[in-house]
């Protein structure tokens, strides 16, 4: 198991260093040697990761860069957060923070609370004790539909686009909490300025739409997609929101190499270009180490560690919990990390 | 609601403008004003009996849109949609009757009425789905139903309210000819509005809310506040749709407004197809129009001895009655998206003809 996850990791991260993104190819880059040198206590605490030489300099400036984003208040910070349904304990008091700009990933094995966690931070479920603080207010108390205006964009694990509108308007419907005509005006289109104010906005949505390339199926009836198209339409529609935070649950599963691949490069271009801060839950372990910045692993709704990818793949909780591993001679790091 | 809308080649639309019309092309925009044109000729071409169609068409239909508005596109079920276009009749007579505003006036005043009491029932039914909808709606029916048979102040109780003729510019509008184009006016106007509400914000989120209401609310749409828009919306379209037939009747009872024109309303919008606005139009045709062609066929058969037997009249007759109902079982089972999805395919097929793949 440990074994498949990583050639699926090392795979990934060459395909990513040759492709060239970025910072993350000098950081995939750094990793996989590690890896490759079974290196397991590399990621503890405060210890830079080892690097090739070249890269090194250009990874270790991109570490600084994150430290320093780091350094700010969070944008998402989950206090102690508790959620029960009837007998069974969906969270335990879990407690993690998100800085801006950070793409923040969340692992665990089925049933772990993944999603329940999703759920308390979009306003869905409303946790039984503990809060929830964005940009420094505490919504724990808000409905979904209000937290839309502060910043907040999602897309599901079960597909949840608007079956019979159009990709467009799929995409448009993000756009409603930005949007001012209301029935009226709407009813009164030409005379109200209704039009002008949709078809600006319709602007916007082309851009997204060419930013996710899907600008062949744009007028298709979302309904009649297929499963990684119908998957790219929920993320563009949560990206026309525009939001601060947009929270991903696993928006790869499913898909074959190539769409990963493909939706891999859009996560990292939100985060990196759009700057918007991103909270992913996934189940493909190489892509979760390769790009994100920090992960944290939920089992039985309980945080059981968090770090850097290469802090929480050392990690021994993890790897008995998660990657199903009896492994002896990681236990010696396991305390700096969880 | 289509997908692909089927368009001739080397109409390349470059501007957000051209595609966001409501007509798909120049040539069917063009064809839906000759139509219009055409339709305000009927009563200088046809006898009076044809423009006593069209004008309960009118009325139908713009009920029926508002009936669509909040079943087809908001996916909120209502059987009690007929309440309120009696609510409307009786509110518009009301209005005229008491206060002395011209009807032309009080139409959309009722409208307004019928959209506050709608509200009132919405209120509770925006909050419950389903079955459980069906029957809070149910329940509005028959409220509303005892209502008109006790207030007598507002409904003139068991002997029912006179509706004024329409008044324009001091001119009584008495005849058919002249309430045509009351009704045709108002008609355009409904749908035109009607059509606008759907492409803009609001409309989308009733779309929205009907296809998935998680993700809606996700969008920062306001479940409660668009299921009770939808409902007021609703009202004010079966208001006005009430108020132009109690006018065009000049007399206003309790007994038309039933659980069964509730039925046919929804027959209307099931057979137009759920969600379409023009689809919408296009079923009140079909439902108005339904019964005088099974009319003329019976009496075209009767020329033949045979089709004068009591038993074959009785059973003709019987037919008939059935014939609403058998038309939305065979609706249900064949064609489920409704005339408006029919009427694209055909189209569809003529653009292709004769490559028909
Ligand atoms: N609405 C609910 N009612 C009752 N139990 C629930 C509800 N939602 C989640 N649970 C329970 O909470 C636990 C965590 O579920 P959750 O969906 O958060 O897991 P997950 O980590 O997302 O799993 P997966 O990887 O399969 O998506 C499960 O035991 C689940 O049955
Ligand atoms: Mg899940």
């Amino acid at each position: 198991m440990l074994c498949n996850t990583l050639t699926l990791f090392r795979e990934f991260g060459t395909q990513i260093l040759i492709n060239g993104v970025g910072r993350i190819s000098a950081i995939a880059g750094a990793k996989q040697k590690d890896t490759d040198t079974g290196n397991a206590e590399s990621g503890s605490l405060g210890e830079p990761p080892r690097l090739r030489t070249g890269e090194a300099s250009k990874a270790a400036q991109v570490r600084e860069d994150i430290d320093a984003m780091t350094s700010h208040d969070p944008i998402l910070q989950i206090s102690d957060v508790s959620l029960v349904f009837g007998g069974v304990r969906a969270l335990t008091e879990v407690n993690f923070a998100v800085h801006p700009g950070e793409l923040f990933s969340i692992i665990g094995p089925n049933g772990a609370g993944k999603t329940s966690m999703l759920n308390c931070i979009s306003g869905r479920y409303h946790p039984t004790s503990g809060s929830v603080h964005f940009k420094g207010q505490d919504v724990t108390g808000l409905k979904p539909n209000d937290r839309a205006e502060l910043g907040i964009g999602r897309t599901f694990q079960n597909l949840a686009l608007f079956g019979h509108m159009s990709v467009l308007d799929n995409i448009m419907v993000g756009r409603h909490h930005l949007l001012k005509n209301n029935f009226l005006t709407g009813a009164l289109y030409w005379f109200s300025g209704a039009q002008k104010e949709e078809l600006e906005h319709r602007r916007f949505c082309e851009d997204v739409i060419d930013f996710l390339e899907i600008s062949h199926i744009r007028k298709a009836t979302a309904g009649t997609l297929s499963y990684g198209l119908r998957k790219r339409v929920e993320l563009a529609r949560a990206v026309a929101l525009r939001p601060d935070l947009i929270l991903l649950d696993e928006p790869m599963a499913g898909m074959n190499l190539e769409e990963k691949e493909d939706m891999a490069r859009f996560i990292i271009d939100l985060n990196e270009e759009w700057g918007m801060t991103v909270v992913m839950i996934e189940h493909d372990m190489g892509v979760v180490m390769d790009i994100s910045n920090r992960v944290m692993v939920l089992d039985f709704g309980r945080k059981i560690a968090e770090g850097t990818p290469d802090q929480v793949m050392a990690n021994a909780h993890v790897r008995k919990a998660y990657l199903g591993e009896d492994s002896d001679g990681a236990d010696d790091t396991d305390e700096k990390v969880a | 609601m289509a997908g692909f809308s089927m368009r001739p080649c080397g109409d390349f639309r470059t501007t957000y403008r051209q595609d966001t019309r409501i007509f798909d092309t120049v040539f069917v925009r063009n064809a839906a004003l000759l139509g219009i044109v055409a339709t305000a000729l009927i009563p200088f071409v046809l006898d009076g009996y044809y423009v006593n169609l069209f004008i309960q068409i009118s009325y139908f239909a713009i009920a029926a849109l508002g009936l669509n508005i909040l079943v087809g596109f908001t996916g909120q079920i209502s059987l009690g949609h007929a309440a309120f276009f009696g609510f409307g009749a009786f509110a518009s007579a009301w209005i005229n009757n008491t206060t002395g505003i011209p009807v032309l006036l009080s139409i959309p005043l009722a409208g307004l009425m019928t959209a506050a009491v709608g509200l009132l029932f919405g209120v509770p039914a925006a909050r419950i789905k389903g079955l459980y909808l069906a029957i809070a709606t149910l329940a509005a029916q028959f409220i509303l139903e005892d209502f008109f048979s006790r207030a007598n102040w507002f409904t003139g109780g068991s002997s029912g309210a006179a509706a004024n003729p329409v008044n324009v510019f001091g001119y009584e509008i008495y005849d058919d000819f002249s309430f045509f184009y009351v009704c045709l006016f108002f008609l355009v106007v409904m749908y035109v509005l009607g059509a606008n509400l759907m492409r803009s914000r609001d409309g989308r989120a009733f779309v929205a809310v009907r296809d998935h209401y998680l993700s809606a609310e996700i969008m920062g749409i306001n479940l409660t506040k668009y299921r009770l828009m939808s409902f007021a919306i609703s009202s004010f379209y079966a208001g006005i749709g009430g108020a132009l037939y109690g006018h065009y009747l000049g007399f206003v009872s309790a007994e038309g407004f039933t659980i069964l024109l509730s039925i046919q309303f929804l027959g209307m919008i099931i057979i137009g197809g759920l969600g379409s606005v023009k689809g919408t139009l296009m079923g009140t045709v079909f439902m108005v129009l339904l019964p005088e062609v099974m009319e003329a066929g019976v009496s075209v058969m009767s020329v033949f001895d045979w089709a004068r037997t009591t038993a074959v009249t009785d059973g003709l007759a019987y037919i008939k009655e059935m014939a609403i109902g058998l038309a939305i079982i065979l609706f249900l089972i064949f064609e489920p998206d409704g005339l408006a999805h029919r009427w694209q395919q055909i189209r569809a097929y003529w653009k292709l003809y004769p490559f028909s793949y």
